[in-house]
């Protein structure tokens, strides 16, 4: 009884966790996108901005334009931790790249 | 006694730290470029210092000897003469690009880029050819290829042999604070493949990356503006940064940005010495 108990639940909070991930709409998709496109914007500020980067909004933008808003976001939210990621790598190597230089 | 030795050793650890730290700091153009020779002297000894121009040839014997029928018929040729027209047809208001340049711009490829005291920026070549143009009312060219390879192609066809001479005015910091900029923009790492110049450049010329054999750093310049096989026609130095930033990932900056301008300085500095081999062909 517990075990058939057992499997309900978790098939109950699997199927919440399914309709929770394709519950995504055109507002939480542009909140990720802003983000997206803020920290990118950083990163061409360093001068570092990266190819997948762009990829990554570029197939944001195509996605919810055709309604796609669970797959937009994903992507936005992909584009935002790869620009992070850049931001992260200048900040790094500004520091870091004289360990590389011949002497 | 024990007190003593440990203070001791922790004195000259601390000392240690500090001459290093001098030795970061004491680096001059003129250290550098001792260093840098010496790295491709000792790294490849065999391999004659004027070779290094010609870059993934110099370091694998099956591309010299393709490289070497290829020149038969260099696929450079019909730039040449394309170049050519152009350096000598006038403008619209009668005067040619020879007007621009010292010497006529015959024989000038070895002194560019130079740090222009007035502006305190890098002067490319191909900067050079664009503001002649601008100068007298023409449309200026695409910075990545074609009448711009043709023209600079010419023009280091007419430089062939002179060797390098890259100066940095010592009496002006700004110079040196564009070479060190350019330095930076060398070693520094980026796009996602977490790339810098040096990784492939420093480290692993000679190397294999998928098909290609990277070229050494030492001289990179000498052979531009270059046909290469992979781009099916000619290419410039700002074609070369641009698509070395796409290869890592990353986002190109715009052609002839201060980044690549100070790059082509350090670049052009470290290369002194050696001489003109451009235009030159490339896989």
């Amino acid at each position: 009884m517990r075990i058939i108990t057992s499997i309900i639940v978790g098939a109950a909070l699997l199927l919440t966790v399914a309709v929770a991930q394709a519950a995504e709409t055109a507002e939480t998709f542009n909140a990720a996108y802003a983000k997206a496109e803020a920290a990118n914007k950083k990163a061409g500020e360093l001068r570092n901005q990266w190819t997948t980067t762009v990829a990554a909004l570029k197939g944001a933008k195509k996605a919810a334009d055709e309604g796609n808003f669970d797959a937009a976001t994903n992507l936005a939210k992909r584009a935002e931790a790869l620009a992070n990621a850049s931001i992260a790598q200048t900040e790094r190597e500004v520091k870091l790249w004289p360990d590389a230089v011949v002497r | 006694m024990m007190r003593g030795l440990a203070l001791l050793m922790a004195l000259a650890m601390l000392a240690g730290t500090q001459i290093a730290r001098a030795e970061v700091t004491a680096s001059t153009p003129e250290n550098d470029f001792k260093a840098f020779r010496n790295f491709f002297t000792n790294k490849f000894p065999k391999v004659p210092l004027n070779d290094f121009v010609n870059g993934p040839y110099s370091m694998d014997e099956g591309l010299r000897k393709q490289w070497i029928a290829k020149e038969d018929f260099p696929p450079y040729d019909f730039a040449l003469d394309h170049g050519k027209e152009l350096f000598e047809k006038p403008f619209k208001n009668g005067k040619t690009f020879a007007d621009c340049f010292p010497n006529k711009g015959i024989g000038i490829r070895q002194n560019y880029p130079y740090f222009d005291d007035k502006t305190n920026e890098v002067i490319t070549l191909e900067l050079a050819v664009n503001q002649c143009l601008e100068k007298n009312g023409e449309k200026p060219y695409n910075y990545m290829k074609d009448d711009m390879a043709a023209v600079t192609a010419y023009m280091a066809f007419t430089s062939r042999g002179k060797p390098f001479d890259i100066k940095i005015p010592k009496d002006n910091p700004k110079a040196v604070e564009a070479y060190e900029k350019g330095k930076q923009y060398f070693y520094q790492r980026r796009g996602q493949l977490n790339f810098s110049c040096a990784s492939c450049h420093i480290q692993a010329p000679g190397e294999r990356i998928r098909a290609e054999v990277l070229a050494p750093a030492l001289g990179i310049l000498n052979a531009m503006p270059i046909y290469r096989s992979e781009w099916g026609g000619m290419g410039t130095i700002s074609r070369r940064f641009t698509s070395c930033n796409s290869q890592v990932r990353g986002v190109p900056l715009e052609p002839q940005a201060p980044e690549y301008r100070n790059l082509e300085y350090y670049l052009s500095y470290m290369a002194n010495g050696l001489p003109v081999s451009g235009p030159g062909s490339r896989p």
